[in-house]
C-alpha cells in the first residue's frame, strides 16, 4: 500500500485476496501461547479420535445384533462399556479444548489489540488527517469482534472438522473402497459448492465491511459535531443522510447473509442425497457379499456430517468469511508508512566535567544530541533553508522559506489565515516531512534526528487543545511524566491556571470527561500551556496558544509566559499583535512566502504589510 | 427466552423495528417448518431403505405407502425409495434456501430500523444527555450492540422455530417407532435445559462487566485518535501504549472470566446426547435380541438418528439461550438510549421568531443542576431588535453559557429567557433555532464539499446566495482561489482548511439561515484583524438582524450598541464603550491591555 493511500479504495477495489496469507499472519500471534496450543491440539486429536472410534464401534455392535435371538449379549454390553468410555474421553477432552481455546484466543486477541494500538501510535499525522475517526475506530470494534468470533468458535470448529475428516477418510479406506470413492465424490461436490457460495458471501462481506466503516464514521462525525447539528436544525438532513447509508448497509448485509445462510441447508441436503446414493450402491455391491454393516458407517458419516454442519455452519462460514476480509486490513498493511523514521540522532542527558560533556543518567537539566557517539550540546538553534512544502503534492503551501532562529530568540509568525504559519510548525516537529530544502536543528538536519528525540526537545501548545480523561493533575503531568505534584502546580501557576483549578469541585483531582468537555475553551488552553511548561523544553512552539484566552487573563499570564520563554527558542503564531510585539524577529507570511521580517520597530519603520496590519489601514487578503 | 427479558423495558422498543419486515419474518418460520418436516421424513425413508432393501425384512418403515409403489425387484425398490429421498432432499433444500433469503431480509431490515431508531434518538439528545454517555459508547451501541441484536433476531426466526418443531416432530417419529425407548427424551430435556439456564443466569453479570471494560478500552482509543497531535508532540507513545496495554489485559481477564463458564456448555450437551445413545443402544439391542424381536436394526438406526435430531435441537435451543444472555447485555445498553429522558423537549407550537428582541429575566443556570454551583447568576438583560451587542469577559466567566441559553441549547435553572417577547420554551425547537443562528466557539465543518456545508444553513440556497453569504464572511475570496472552488472537499471536521478559513466558512453558513439573531461566540479568533473588520462591516449592513458578538479583541465590539461585561457568571456592567471606559475597571483594564499596542504603533 502506498504511503497515505486510501484504505477505502483498497478495500473496495479488490476482492478479498490471499486469505491464507492473512491466516498465516494471524498465527504469528500464537507464538506466546505455544504451550497451550500444543495441549489444545492434543485435545483436538484425542477428541476426534475418540468420537471417530465410537462410530467404528457401530460395526461390531451391529454384527452382534445380526445374530438376532442368539446374539452374544455379554459381548454386546462389553462393547457398549468401551463405547461409553470413549464418549467420556471425548467429553473431557472437549471441555479441555474449549477452556484452552478460550485462554488462547483471549491472549491472541489481546496481542492483536496491543499491536494495532502500537501501530496506530506509530502512524504519521497525515494518516489521521486522511481517515475518519469512525473508520479507524472500527478496527478496534467491529474488526476485533469478528476476529474474536473467528478465534474462539470458528477456528476450533474448523480444526475439529479437519481432524475428524482425516479420521473418517482413514476409516472409510479401511472399511470399503467403493464407499470411500463415494465419500471423495461428496467431498469434491461440497468443496465446489462452498467455493461458489462462499466466494459470493465473502465478496459481499467485504462490501459490508466498507459500508459499516462508513456508517460508523457518519455517526461519529454527527456526535462530535452535535452542537452544530442542533444549532442548524440539521437533524432531519442528518437523518436522511444516515438513512441512505443505512439502506445500503442493509442491502449489502442481506446479500452477504443470504449466501451464508444457504450453506447450512445445502450441506444438510447434499448429505441426504449422498446417503441415498450410498445406499443404492451399497445394495448393488453389498447384497451378494457379507458385511453389509459397512453401510452403517456411511449412515453415521452422513449424520455426523449433518450434525457438524447444520449446527455451526451458518455462523462459522459467515464469520470466517467476514473475519478474513477484516484481517486483511490489519496491521501488516500499514508497515511501510510507519517505518519512515530513518533518524538515528538521539537525545541524552549530559553534565559538564572539566569542560567536557559527559553522558549521564542524572537529571541535570542539560541535554545534548548524540550523533555517532559524538555529543552536540542542545541549544535550540533552528534554521530553514529554501524550504518548499505541499500537503497533497499539488498545491504549494510553503515556498522558499528561509529563516534562522538563534538560541533563546523569540520568532513570531504573522499573516493571513491559510498563509502557512501552522505548516511551519508542522515541519519543525516532523508531523510532515519537507519536499525540498533543509531544516537543521543545532546544525543537524532534522531528518537525521529520531522523531521521538526531536519532539521531546520541543514544547508544543497547539491550536486545537486536546485533553485526556483523567484528573487535571494527570493532564498537566502529561508534559513530563516524572514531574512532582509541586512542579505541576508550579506550572499551573505560570499558566495562571491555578486560580480556576482551585475553584473546580475537586481542585487538581477533578476528573475531566472526554477531551475536557467540562472546561471552557480558554481554560483548556491554560491547561495546555501548563502542560508545556511542565515539560521544560529548550524550544517552545505556541500555535495560537492564547487565542481563546481573554486579553485580561493574557496580561495576567504575561509574566509567567515571559518566565517560561526565557532562555528558550520560541516560535509564536498569533493573530493578536500584543502577543508577538516583543519578539526578536517577526516574519510576515503571505501565500507561503515570507514577505517581511524584522523586529516590531523595524517592521513599523518599513511601513509595509505589518505596519498596515498594526494600524488597520490595510487588509491582509 | 421470555425469562431472560422480564426486567426493564424488555423488547418494547424493539417491536416497532420489525415494521416493513413482518412478511419475511413470518415467512421464514413457515418455510422452515416445511424444511424440518421433510428432514424428519428422510430418516424414515432411510430406515425403509436399509431394512427393506438391504436386510430384506418383511416389515419396514412407511411400508403402507411404499408397498403401493410399482416395483418388481429389490433393485427397483431401492431406486424408488432412494429417488424419493433425493426428491425430499431437493424440496427441503428449496425451502431452506428460501428461508435463508427471507431470514436475511428480515433480520437485516430489523437491524436497519433499529439503527435508524437509535440514531434518531441520539439526534434528539440534549447536551446534558450526551454528556452522560460518551461519544465512543454511543457509536458502539449503534454498531456492535445492534449487530448482536441482528444476529440474535436472525437466529430466533430461524432456529427458535426450527429447533422446537424439529424436536417435536422427531420425537413423534421416534415414538412411532418405539414408544418405550422414546421415553428417554423425557429425561434428556430437563437435564440439558437446567444447567444451561444456570449458566445464563451467572453469565449475564459477567458479560455486562466485560462490555463495560470494552467501552473503557474503546474510549481510550478514541481519545488517542482525537488527540493524536498531542500524543505525538509530547512523545507519549510508550506511556499511551502502556496505558492501553493495561486496559487490554484487563479486558482479556474479564473476557476469560465471563466466557469460561460457557466452556462447560458443549461438554454438558455431549454427555447427555451420548448418554442417550448408550441407553438407546443398550435397551434397543436387548429388544432386537429378545425372542419376540419387535425392532429392526434399521429402525434402531433411525431411532438413533431421531435422538440426534431431538438432542441437537435442544442444543440449539440452549445455544440460543446463551446467545440471548449475551444479547441481553446489548439490549440493556440499547434500552438505556431509548429510556434516556430527553430533558429539552420541543413543544407543539406555531410560534415563529418574528423580531430579534431578547430578554433575560433573573436567569440562573447551572451545568450540574446544583443551585449552589451556579454558572449564571441572576442575569437580567434587554436587547432590542437589530442591536449589536458585544460581550466581553475573562476565560470561563460565563459568556458562552449566557448565549447558549438563547437557542435553548440548555434550559435555565430558574428565570426566563424571552426571544421576540415569548419564552424560548414556548417555541418549537426548530422554529426557535431557525430564528437564532449561532457560530460556535468550537467550530465544526463536515465531510463533503464547501457547497454542501453551506447548505446546512439553507438547503435551498442558490449558488448566488451562497456566494453572497461567503462574501459577507470574507470567505468568497479564498474559496474561489481553490482549484475546485465551492466543490472543494473539506474532509472530516473540515481538516483541509486552516482555522481562520474554517471560522469564516462557519460564519457564512450561519448567515445563510437568514436569522433574526446572529450569535458569534468568539468566532473570529483565528481571523486576522483586517479581515475581521470587513466581516464586521458586512454584518452591520444587515440592520434588522440582532448581532451578539463574544470577542477577546476590544476592537471587535467597540462600536456595539451595548457592551456586556461578564464576571463570575454574572453581568458586571452594561453600557456603551465610552460609558464603560468611564466606570468599569475590568473594561478599562482590557481596553488598556489591548490599545497600548496600537499606541505603540
Amino acid at each position: 500500500m502506498p504511503p497515505g493511500g486510501s484504505l477505502n479504495s483498497k478495500m473496495g477495489g479488490k476482492r478479498a485476496e490471499k486469505p491464507l496469507q492473512t491466516l498465516l499472519r494471524l498465527f504469528r500471534y500464537y507464538k506466546n501461547s505455544v504451550g497451550l496450543l500444543i495441549f489444545a491440539l492434543l485435545s483436538i486429536i484425542a477428541y476426534s479420535a475418540a468420537t471417530t472410534a465410537t462410530y467404528y464401534m457401530m460395526d461390531p455392535l451391529v454384527a452382534v445384533l445380526e445374530d438376532g435371538v442368539s446374539a452374544d449379549m455379554a459381548k454386546y454390553i462389553a462393547l457398549l462399556i468401551a463405547m461409553a468410555a470413549l464418549y467420556l474421553i471425548a467429553v473431557v477432552t472437549n471441555y479441555l479444548l474449549n477452556r484452552l481455546m478460550l485462554s488462547i484466543s483471549a491472549r491472541v486477541l489481546c496481542a492483536v489489540r496491543k499491536e494495532m494500538f502500537e501501530k496506530m501510535q506509530s502512524l504519521p499525522i497525515s494518516f489521521f488527517d486522511g481517515h475518519t475517526h469512525g473508520e479507524l475506530m472500527s478496527y478496534f470494534t467491529n474488526d476485533t469482534d469478528a476476529i474474536r468470533e473467528l478465534l474462539q468458535n470458528s477456528f476450533t470448529q474448523m480444526l475439529i472438522s479437519v481432524t475428524s475428516l482425516i479420521a473418517y477418510i482413514g476409516m472409510m479406506i479401511y472399511l470399503s473402497i467403493p464407499l470411500f470413492l463415494i465419500i471423495i465424490c461428496m467431498g469434491i461436490c461440497i468443496f465446489y459448492v462452498m467455493r461458489v457460495v462462499g466466494g459470493r458471501s465473502r465478496r459481499n462481506f467485504v462490501r459490508q465491511q466498507r459500508v459499516v466503516a462508513g456508517v460508523n464514521g457518519y455517526i461519529e462525525e454527527m456526535m462530535e459535531g452535535q452542537k452544530v447539528v442542533k444549532v442548524f436544525n440539521h437533524e432531519e438532513a442528518a437523518r436522511a443522510a444516515f438513512n441512505v447509508q443505512n439502506e445500503e448497509l442493509c442491502h449489502v448485509a442481506t446479500n452477504a447473509n443470504t449466501y451464508a445462510n444457504i450453506v447450512g441447508p445445502l450441506m444438510n441436503n447434499l448429505s441426504h442425497i449422498f446417503y441415498a446414493i450410498t445406499c443404492t450402491v451399497g445394495v448393488l455391491l453389498a447384497a451378494p457379499v457379507p458385511g453389509q454393516p459397512f453401510l452403517l458407517e456411511g449412515t453415521w458419516f452422513a449424520q455426523h456430517q449433518e450434525f457438524l454442519v447444520v449446527d455451526h455452519s451458518d455462523l462459522t462460514i459467515s464469520i470466517v468469511q467476514g473475519s478474513i476480509c477484516h484481517l486483511q486490513k490489519f496491521p501488516g498493511k500499514h508497515c511501510c508508512i510507519c517505518c519512515s523514521d530513518e533518524g538515528t540522532v538521539t537525545l541524552v542527558r549530559v553534565e559538564e566535567q572539566n569542560g567536557m560533556l559527559i553522558e549521564t543518567d542524572r537529571r541535570t537539566g542539560h541535554w545534548a544530541w548524540k550523533r555517532d557517539g559524538e555529543l552536540i550540546p542542545m541549544r535550540g538553534d533552528v534554521r530553514f533553508t529554501d524550504v518548499d512544502f505541499s500537503y497533497d503534492g499539488k498545491k504549494q503551501v510553503l515556498e522558499d522559506v528561509t529563516l534562522y532562529a538563534h538560541p533563546g530568540e523569540k520568532i513570531a509568525f504573522v499573516g493571513s489565515t491559510g498563509a502557512g504559519k501552522t505548516t511551519i510548525t508542522n515541519l519543525i516537529n516532523r508531523f510532515y516531512d519537507i519536499a525540498d530544502g533543509t531544516i537543521t536543528y543545532d546544525g543537524i538536519p532534522i531528518r537525521e534526528i529520531k522523531k521521538s528525540a526531536l519532539r521531546s526537545s520541543l514544547g508544543m501548545v497547539l491550536q486545537d487543545t486536546h485533553l485526556f480523561s483523567g484528573t487535571v493533575m494527570e493532564n498537566i503531568r502529561y508534559g513530563r511524566l516524572d514531574a512532582t505534584d509541586e512542579e505541576c502546580i508550579e506550572a499551573a501557576k505560570i499558566a495562571n491556571a491555578d486560580f480556576f483549578i482551585s475553584h473546580l469541585p475537586d481542585g487538581y483531582q477533578t476528573e475531566l470527561v472526554a477531551d475536557g468537555a467540562n472546561l471552557s475553551q480558554g481554560q483548556r488552553q491554560l491547561l495546555a500551556i501548563a502542560r508545556a511548561a511542565v515539560s521544560d523544553p529548550p524550544v517552545l512552539i505556541l500555535d495560537e496558544a492564547t487565542s481563546s484566552i481573554d486579553t485580561r487573563t493574557e496580561k495576567h499570564i504575561e509574566k509567567g509566559m515571559d518566565a517560561l520563554m526565557k532562555g528558550r527558542t520560541v516560535f509564536v503564531i498569533a493573530h493578536r499583535l500584543s502577543t508577538v510585539r516583543n519578539s526578536d524577529c517577526i516574519m510576515v507570511l503571505e501565500h507561503g512566502r515570507i514577505i517581511e521580517r524584522g523586529s516590531h520597530e523595524d517592521l513599523l519603520r518599513q511601513r509595509g504589510k505589518y505596519y498596515e496590519l498594526c494600524t488597520g489601514t490595510s487588509e491582509l487578503s | 427466552m421470555g425469562k431472560t427479558k422480564e426486567k426493564g423495558p424488555g423488547i418494547r422498543h424493539l417491536k416497532p423495528c420489525i415494521r416493513g419486515y413482518v412478511l419475511p419474518s413470518v415467512m421464514t418460520p413457515v418455510l422452515i417448518v416445511f424444511e424440518v418436516a421433510l428432514e424428519v421424513v428422510i430418516p424414515l425413508l432411510m430406515a425403509a431403505l436399509v431394512d427393506g432393501g438391504l436386510y430384506h425384512k418383511e416389515t419396514y418403515q412407511l411400508q403402507e405407502y411404499i408397498s403401493k409403489l410399482p416395483y418388481s425387484n429389490n433393485l427397483q425398490f431401492v431406486l424408488w425409495v432412494g429417488g424419493l429421498m433425493v426428491l425430499a432432499s431437493l424440496l427441503s433444500l428449496l425451502c431452506g434456501a428460501l428461508a435463508a433469503r427471507t431470514s436475511a431480509v428480515a433480520s437485516m431490515g430489523f437491524a436497519k430500523n433499529l439503527r435508524q431508531k437509535i440514531f434518531d434518538k441520539i439526534l434528539q439528545f440534549s447536551f446534558k444527555n450526551t454528556d452522560k454517555f460518551r461519544t465512543s459508547t454511543l457509536v458502539m451501541r449503534a454498531t456492535t450492540d445492534v449487530n448482536n441484536m441482528q444476529n440474535t433476531y436472525q437466529q430466533m426466526i430461524r432456529i427458535m422455530v426450527r429447533a422446537p418443531i424439529m424436536m417435536v416432530l422427531a420425537a413423534i417419529m421416534a415414538f412411532r417407532i418405539d414408544t418405550r425407548l422414546s421415553f428417554i427424551f423425557v429425561f434428556a430435556i430437563p437435564l440439558i435445559l437446567a444447567p444451561m439456564l444456570l449458566l445464563v443466569l451467572i453469565g449475564h453479570k459477567r458479560f455486562r462487566m466485560m462490555l463495560k471494560k470494552y467501552d473503557t478500552m474503546n474510549g481510550a482509543v478514541q481519545e488517542n485518535l482525537i488527540g493524536a497531535r498531542v500524543v505525538k508532540s509530547f512523545v507519549r507513545k510508550p506511556y499511551e501504549v502502556e496505558k492501553f496495554n493495561r486496559s487490554a489485559d484487563d479486558l482479556m481477564r474479564t473476557q476469560i472470566y465471563a466466557q469460561k463458564l460457557f466452556s462447560l456448555a458443549g461438554p454438558i450437551q455431549m454427555s447427555i446426547m451420548w448418554g442417550a445413545t448408550i441407553v438407546l443402544l443398550l435397551l434397543g439391542g436387548q429388544r432386537i435380541a429378545s425372542p419376540t424381536a419387535t425392532l429392526g436394526i434399521g429402525e434402531l438406526t433411525s431411532l438413533m438418528s431421531y435422538s440426534t435430531q431431538v438432542i441437537s435441537s435442544l442444543t440449539m435451543v440452549s445455544m440460543i439461550i446463551i446467545m440471548l444472555s449475551l444479547t441481553r447485555a446489548s439490549l440493556d445498553r440499547i434500552n438505556e438510549i431509548f429510556e434516556e429522558k430527553i430533558d429539552i423537549d420541543s413543544p407543539e407550537s406555531d410560534l415563529v421568531v418574528e423580531t430579534g428582541e431578547i430578554e433575560f429575566d433573573h436567569v440562573n443556570f447551572s451545568y450540574s443542576g446544583n443551585p449552589d454551583v451556579l454558572n449564571l447568576k441572576d442575569v437580567n438583560l434587554h436587547i432590542k431588535a437589530g442591536q449589536t451587542v458585544g460581550i466581553i469577559g475573562g476565560t470561563g466567566e460565563g459568556k458562552s453559557t449566557l448565549v447558549q441559553m438563547i437557542p435553548r441549547l440548555y434550559d435555565v435553572l430558574s428565570g426566563t429567557v424571552r426571544v421576540s417577547g415569548h419564552d424560548v420554551r414556548e417555541y418549537g425547537l426548530k422554529a426557535l433555532r431557525d430564528g437564532v443562528s449561532m457560530v460556535l466557539q468550537k467550530n465544526m465543518l463536515f465531510s463533503g464539499s464547501i457547497r454542501e456545508n453551506m447548505r446546512w444553513g439553507d438547503p435551498d440556497a442558490t449558488d448566488e446566495q451562497i456566494r453572497e453569504a461567503c462574501r459577507i464572511a470574507c470567505a468568497d475570496g479564498f474559496v474561489t482561489a481553490f482549484p475546485d472552488g465551492y466543490e472543494t472537499d473539506l474532509g472530516q471536521g473540515g481538516c483541509n482548511v486552516s482555522g481562520g478559513q474554517k471560522q469564516r466558512l462557519c460564519i457564512a453558513r450561519a448567515l445563510l439561515k437568514k436569522p433574526k439573531i446572529l450569535i458569534l461566540d468568539d468566532s473570529t479568533s483565528a481571523v486576522d484583524t483586517a479581515t475581521e473588520r470587513s466581516i464586521r462591516e458586512g454584518l452591520s449592513a444587515l440592520t434588522d438582524m440582532t448581532k451578539i458578538i463574544i470577542a477577546q479583541r476590544i476592537t471587535s465590539i467597540m462600536g456595539a450598541d451595548q457592551i456586556i461585561v461578564m464576571e463570575h457568571g454574572a453581568i458586571s456592567d452594561v453600557g456603551t464603550h465610552d460609558e464603560l471606559l468611564a466606570r468599569s475597571t475590568i473594561y478599562r483594564e482590557v481596553y488598556e491591555s489591548q490599545v497600548r499596542e496600537e499606541a505603540n504603533a
